[in-house]
């Protein structure tokens, strides 16, 4: 990357949950144009890490800088303004509400998007997921898992954001639709976004990531480019089954 | 069905119409008071459920309360006409102020609750404000409530006939149908649904989610407390035993059986309950026994209420089954 500043910094970050520290002082860092990935087994603190970047879950200790600004404290509406978008794990989308009421619902958290503003990103996110578009009067609910999920992405982008976080976005889909969202998730970056990944598929993630970290029981283990991650021999026994 | 609404899609417009003149029709085609006065409480109720039907069925908090709302819109008219002597047309926005200066507090615990624990605070809220309605006799007159509320004046002309009050509450149920319908296609409507289909995710896109269930409630109240405003006085005497929370689970009843979450949902609800209530008159208590099985049966066959089908016309029709779409591919 030529621009190599960096958009998220996350130091010494704990969450607990009642007695239980789900994280202990993490930190890492994701430069302007990166897919970082974040690979761990379950219950490492994968999706808690995103959680309380994105302000959803209370933070014990540790500072996030975003842009150059302390969003440690700040509220989650807040950040999203400032142009982060967290893909929440599971999709949940919004079942009952239709694929365009669904895109629309992704821009509410962005209130300087004018109208046509709005109506561009609707196109890109049709040029992105074809799909959709066919689908666009359809409740959300009644989609397959993958164009859910597909949906939850683009829904996430309308925000236009800067930095996309997504949580575990091949959870619970065949490997061929898998494979697709990763296809998505390089084009997302192509777009110029930044992205920062959590994976349970530490093959798939660690293939298409620049830099990735493994976590493990809420601590970084290991960080490294994603190639070098790939062939360490204890990455492979571990989450890789070889 | 996709014929239908192709036809409805086209004119749109001639329905709307066709149906307004029908309404501006009927006070004069109807020659019995008694009957008319039938339509106009229909006409209230189906606002008064329309606007619990913002909260309840479009941001999926549940608000028991809205008797409460609705009251104090009727005591901030009565009082205010009767008692200061004010006009009823300034009043009438008033009341709708001061039921949503009020909903903003009965919101605030729903930054912290939710379900059922909100509900019951709601409940609670409405029965703090019928009794505050009872024993503040200064201004509420006590347990005997407030007899003899000026009638409206519209330039000069009293409004007494229930003829009258048949415009102004198509005026009403007219000017919220449109309003709401405006919100709820704005950045705020969408976020109170978006709240209704999964909070965490609404958060996730940076709705801030507490200010817009406290902006929800708000609207909510504010409607409920118009509608007072103007029942007070076209039943021309108010006592806060009309208050009750029966009232409430009454509205209620409507919004589920007409469809939580359509515009026109509470209206066939608010008209199917009132007709009832009428017609079931002779089982005098026992009526209340019907009410509940019918909630039951509804909640059983069909919880999203008759029109809350989200692919009929009346519910919007924008949302289509995945199934209804093949069938309409074939055709």
């Amino acid at each position: 990357m030529a621009d190599k500043h960096t958009v998220l910094k996350v130091e010494n970050l704990s969450v607990n949950y009642g007695y239980i520290s789900a994280l202990e002082g993490i930190s890492l860092h994701v430069d302007q144009g990166e897919i970082i990935t974040l690979i761990g087994s379950n219950g490492a603190g994968k999706t808690t890490t995103l959680m309380s970047i994105s302000g959803l879950a209370a933070k014990a200790e540790g500072t996030v800088w975003f842009k150059g600004e302390n969003i440690t404290k700040m509220a989650p509406d807040r950040i999203v303004k400032m142009g982060m978008c967290h893909v929440p794990e599971g999709r949940k989308i919004f079942p009952a509400l239709s694929v365009y009421e669904n895109l629309i619902a992704g821009s509410l958290g962005n209130p300087s998007l004018t109208k046509n503003r709005i109506q561009e990103l609707i196109e890109e996110q049709y040029r992105l997921f074809p799909r959709l578009k066919e689908r666009i009067g359809q409740a959300g609910g009644s989609l397959s898992g993958g164009e859910q999920q597909m949906l939850a992405i683009s829904r996430g982008l309308m925000m236009d954001p800067d930095i996309v976080m997504l949580d575990e976005p091949s959870l619970g889909l065949a490997p061929i639709i898998v494979e697709d969202i990763f296809e998505l998730i390089l084009k997302i970056r192509d777009m110029g976004k930044t992205i920062l990944l959590i994976e349970q598929n530490a093959s798939m993630a660690l293939s298409i990531a620049d830099r990735g970290y493994v976590l493990e029981n809420g601590r970084i283990i290991m960080e490294g480019k994603g190639r070098e991650l790939l062939a360490d021999p204890k990455v492979k026994a571990a989450y890789l089954g070889a | 069905m996709e014929a239908i609404r192709q036809y409805y899609e086209k004119y749109k417009l001639a329905v709307y119409l066709i149906l307004f003149l029908i309404s501006v029709i009927v006070p004069f085609a109807v020659e019995q008071a008694l009957i008319l006065r039938y339509i106009c409480t229909i006409m209230m109720y189906a606002t008064l459920a329309g606007s619990l039907n913002v909260i309840n069925g479009y941001s999926g908090q549940t608000c028991l309360g809205q008797a409460g709302f609705f009251c104090i819109g009727a005591y901030t008219c009565a009082a205010l006409t009767k008692n200061v002597g004010l006009s009823f047309w300034i009043v009438l926005p008033l009341a709708g102020i001061l039921a949503a200066a009020v909903g903003l507090l009965v919101s605030l615990p729903t930054l912290k609750l939710s379900g059922i624990y909100l509900s019951i605070v709601t409940l609670g809220a409405s029965e703090i404000i019928r009794i505050i309605a009872q024993t503040w006799t200064p201004v509420t007159g006590g347990a005997l409530g407030i007899k003899q509320i000026p009638y409206p004046n519209l330039f000069g002309l009293e409004l007494f006939r229930p003829k009258y009050y048949y415009f102004i509450f198509l005026a009403i149920g007219i000017l919220f149908l449109f309003v709401t319908g405006r919100v709820l296609r704005s950045r705020v409507g969408r976020a109170w649904m978006a709240i209704r289909e999964d909070q965490v995710a609404a958060k996730s896109l940076g709705v801030e989610t507490s200010r817009c269930k406290c902006t929800n409630f708000m609207y909510g109240a504010f409607w409920a407390g118009i509608i007072g405003a103007a029942y007070a006085p076209f039943v021309n005497y108010i006592e806060s035993s009309q208050f009750t929370t029966d009232t409430g689970f009454n509205v209620l009843a409507m919004v589920v059986i007409g469809g939580q979450g359509t515009l026109l949902g509470p209206i066939l609800g608010a008209a199917i309950v009132t007709v009832l209530t009428e017609t079931l008159r002779f089982l005098e208590n026992w009526r209340y026994v019907i009410y509940a099985i019918i909630i039951i049966l509804m909640m059983w066959v069909r919880p999203q209420g008759l029109l809350g089908a989200s692919d009929s016309i009346l519910a919007g029709g924008k949302i289509r089954r995945k199934q209804d779409r093949q069938e309409g591919k074939r055709k």
